[in-house]
C-alpha cells in the first residue's frame, strides 16, 4: 500500500507537468494536441538515444527540451498555425493525424521494442525494506518540481511569458497592443513540446518507452488539465499526483493487464461526471 | 418531379445491378468489396452522427467491435462451450455443422445488433450531454477502453485473440464463402442506404441538423434535443454492431486492439472516409468511402511500412484543406445541381463587401 502510495505520487508529479504544457497550448491557443503523448515518447527517445551513445540519460533532461523546442516550433510553423483559429474537433483530428505519422516513424528509427534507458541511480529502502523506492523516480520528482518553478516565474517575469499570458487572455486585444501573436503561439507550442521532452526524459530513466504508449500521456493530461482547469497550477500537481495514486492502486487492486483500461474508463467517468455537475447549472427545460 | 424520380430510380437500379454483379465480375475481389460495403455502412453511420448531429464521435468502433465480439460469441457459445473454444483456439476439437453455422450466424448478428443499440441507449444520455471536444474525447477513451478491457478478458480469448468458426466444410464450391460474405453485406449496405435515405427525407434529419447548428436554440424551439441524440446514436450503433459482425466472420480471427477496437484503423477511418466525401451529405459518405478503399488498396502495397505515415499525412491534408469533402468542394463549384438558388443581388453585395 505504502509502495503504490509512494510510486503514484512520484509519478503523478510527472503527469502533472505534462498536464501543464498542455494546459498551456489549450488556454493559449484553443487547441488540443492528441500528439501530446507522442511528443513525450519523443523526448524519451532523444534521452534513449543519448544513453546508447554513451552518455548518461539523466543530462537528457536538459538537450531533450532544447531540441522538443524546435520540433514544436516547427510542428506549430507546417501544421498547427493553419488549425489555430478553427473548430476544435479540426484541430483533434489534425494533432490525431500528427500523432500516428510520429508513431510510425519512431517505430522505425528506434524499433516496436520496449526500452529503457537505465540510470543505475540504484534503490532506496524504507520502512525496514519493505517499500523499494528507486532514486531515479526521486530524481525525477525533483527536475519537474524545478522545472515547473522555473516555467512559472518565467511566465510571470519574462516578457515572452507576459505575451504568452496576455494572448490567452484575449488575442485580439493582444494583437492590437502590438504583441506577435504568431511567436506567441509558435513559442507556446515550442514550450509545451520542451515540457514534453523533459517528461519523456524522465519517463525514459523512471519508466519504460514503447512507439505505441503515447496516446495513454494525452488522455491522462487531458484528464489532469479538465479536473484542474486551465492554468491553475497547484491544481494541476494535486490532480496529477491524484492521477498517479489512482493508477497505482487501479494496477494493485485490478491488475496491470487492465491499468490502461482503467485510466480511460477514469476519463469516461470523470467526463460523466462533469457533466451531471454542469447541468445541476442549467435548470431551465425539466 | 417526374423526371427526377425517374433518374434517381434509374441510378439506384443501375447500382444495385452493378452491386449484385461485381461478385461476378470481378471473382478475384469478393474480400475486398465485401469490406468496401462494411466501409461505406461504417462511414454512413459516423455521419449520421459527425454529419449531421454535428457530434463527432470517434467512438462508434465501439460498437462496431462489440458487435464483433457478440457475434463470434453467439455463433460458438450456442452449440459449444465457450471458454473451451477459446482455450483450444478454436477449430481442432469443435466443428460447426452447416445449419449449426448459419443458424449461429443469424443469432449473433441479431445480438450483435441489439445489444450495441440497448447500450447506446443506456450510455447515451450520460455520454451526450457532453459538448464538443469532450464528446469527442470521451468517445476516444470509451473506445480504447472497451480495448484494454477487451483484452484482459479471458473467456473471449484475453491478449491472444478469438477464432470466430470457420464456414462449414460441407459446402464445396470454394467461392460460397465469399459469395455469402459480400451478399451479407451488400444486403446490411442497402439497409442502411435505404434507411438513411429515409431518415434524410424525414424531420429527424432537420432536428438533428437544428441540434448541430445550435443545439441552445433548438431546445429552446421546445426540441427535446437529448432524446434525438440517443435515438441517433442508437441508430450508428445498430447499424455499426451489424458490420462489426459481419467483418469478424469475414477476417476469421478477432483481436482486441488490432481487429475489433481498432481504434486506431478502422475508428480513425470511419471519420476520415466520411469527411473526405463530404460530411452532412447522404452520398458523401459513399464516394469517400469508395474512394478511400481504392486508394488504401492501390497505394497501401506500394508503400509498404509507410503506411501510417501516409494515413496521418492524409488525415493532416484533409482536416486542413478539404474540411467540407469532394460534396462540399462539388456544391460550392455547381451550386445549381444542388437545387441551390443563388440570387444574383446577393452575389453582388458579397462582391462589394469583399
Amino acid at each position: 500500500m505504502v509502495q503504490a502510495s509512494l510510486d503514484g505520487i512520484l509519478l503523478g508529479i510527472l503527469f502533472a507537468l505534462i498536464a501543464y504544457g498542455m494546459a498551456l497550448q489549450w488556454g493559449v491557443m484553443n487547441i488540443i494536441n492528441i500528439a501530446q503523448g507522442d511528443l513525450v515518447i519523443l523526448g524519451g527517445y532523444i534521452a534513449y538515444t543519448m544513453y546508447l551513445a554513451g552518455i548518461h540519460p539523466a543530462w537528457g533532461v536538459i538537450v531533450s527540451p532544447i531540441i522538443m523546442f524546435f520540433v514544436g516550433w516547427a510542428l506549430y510553423k507546417l501544421v498547427i498555425n493553419k488549425v489555430v483559429d478553427r473548430d476544435l474537433f479540426i484541430s483533434i483530428l489534425a494533432t490525431f493525424g500528427i500523432a500516428i505519422i510520429f508513431q510510425q516513424l519512431m517505430n522505425f528509427i528506434f524499433g516496436a521494442d520496449v526500452v529503457v534507458a537505465q540510470s543505475e541511480y540504484g534503490t532506496t529502502m524504507l520502512f525496514d525494506n519493505s517499500v523499494t523506492l528507486p532514486n531515479s523516480k526521486i530524481f525525477s520528482a525533483v527536475v519537474s518540481i524545478l522545472y515547473a518553478i522555473a516555467l512559472v516565474i518565467y511566465m510571470k517575469k519574462s516578457r515572452l511569458g507576459r505575451a504568452i499570458r496576455a494572448t490567452a487572455q484575449n488575442a485580439r486585444a493582444a494583437k492590437i497592443l502590438g504583441v506577435d501573436t504568431e511567436k506567441v503561439y509558435a513559442a507556446t507550442f515550442g514550450i509545451n513540446a520542451a515540457l514534453c521532452g523533459i517528461a519523456g526524459a524522465l519517463i525514459a530513466i523512471t519508466l519504460t518507452l514503447h512507439p505505441y504508449v503515447g496516446l495513454p500521456y494525452t488522455v491522462r493530461s487531458f484528464m489532469i488539465v479538465i479536473v484542474a482547469g486551465l492554468g491553475n497550477l497547484p491544481a494541476v500537481a494535486i490532480s496529477g499526483m491524484g492521477l498517479g495514486l489512482f493508477e497505482e492502486f487501479a494496477d494493485y487492486i485490478l491488475g496491470t493487464e487492465f491499468r490502461i483500461g482503467a485510466v480511460f474508463m477514469l476519463l469516461v467517468f470523470i467526463l460523466v461526471y462533469r457533466r451531471f455537475k454542469l447541468s445541476k447549472k442549467r435548470e431551465y427545460l425539466k | 418531379m417526374n423526371k427526377v424520380k425517374q433518374k434517381d430510380l434509374l441510378l439506384y437500379s443501375g447500382l444495385i445491378i452493378l452491386g449484385l454483379a461485381a461478385p461476378f465480375l470481378f471473382p478475384g475481389f469478393k474480400v475486398q468489396l465485401t469490406i468496401l460495403c462494411v466501409l461505406i455502412v461504417l462511414a454512413m453511420t459516423w455521419n449520421l452522427q459527425g454529419g449531421e448531429m454535428g457530434y463527432n464521435t470517434f467512438g462508434n468502433i465501439l460498437f462496431y467491435g462489440l458487435g464483433m465480439y457478440l457475434t463470434a460469441s453467439v455463433q460458438v457459445g450456442m452449440f459449444f462451450p465457450l471458454a473451451e473454444w477459446t482455450e483450444s483456439g478454436g477449430e481442432k476439437t469443435f466443428v460447426h455443422t452447416t445449419s449449426q453455422y448459419f443458424q449461429g450466424m443469424g443469432v449473433g448478428l441479431l445480438v450483435a445488433a441489439l445489444v450495441p443499440t440497448i447500450i447506446a441507449g443506456a450510455i447515451g444520455y450520460a455520454i451526450l450531454g457532453l459538448r464538443g471536444h469532450y464528446f469527442a474525447i470521451c468517445t476516444l477513451g470509451l473506445g480504447i477502453a472497451a480495448g484494454e478491457i477487451a483484452g484482459g478478458i479471458e473467456i473471449i480469448g484475453a491478449g491472444q485473440g478469438f477464432t470466430t468458426p470457420p464456414f462449414p466444410k460441407d459446402i464445396v464450391d470454394p467461392g460460397a464463402r465469399g459469395d455469402f460474405f459480400y451478399f451479407l453485406s451488400f444486403v446490411l449496405l442497402i439497409g442502411t442506404f435505404v434507411f438513411i435515405k429515409w431518415i434524410y427525407g424525414s424531420r429527424f434529419k432537420l432536428i438533428l441538423n437544428a441540434i448541430r447548428d445550435n443545439e441552445d436554440k433548438a431546445e429552446a424551439m421546445g426540441i427535446q434535443t437529448m432524446k434525438y441524440k440517443i435515438v441517433g446514436w442508437m441508430v450508428s450503433a445498430f447499424f455499426a454492431g451489424l458490420a462489426g459482425g459481419i467483418m469478424g466472420g469475414l477476417i476469421g480471427y478477432i483481436d482486441s486492439t488490432d481487429v475489433a477496437f481498432d481504434g486506431r484503423e478502422m475508428g480513425v477511418f470511419m471519420v476520415l472516409m466520411a469527411i473526405l466525401g463530404g460530411k452532412g451529405t447522404l452520398w458523401g459518405p459513399v464516394i469517400g468511402a469508395t474512394l478511400f478503399h481504392f486508394l488504401k488498396e492501390g497505394f497501401w502495397t506500394l508503400i509498404l511500412g509507410w503506411q501510417y505515415v501516409a494515413l496521418g499525412v492524409l488525415i493532416v491534408v484533409i482536416v486542413i484543406y478539404f474540411p467540407e469533402g469532394l460534396m462540399g468542394w462539388l456544391r460550392e463549384k455547381y451550386p445549381e445541381r444542388f437545387g441551390e438558388v443563388i440570387d444574383e443581388k446577393d452575389r453582388k453585395a458579397q462582391v462589394e463587401l469583399k
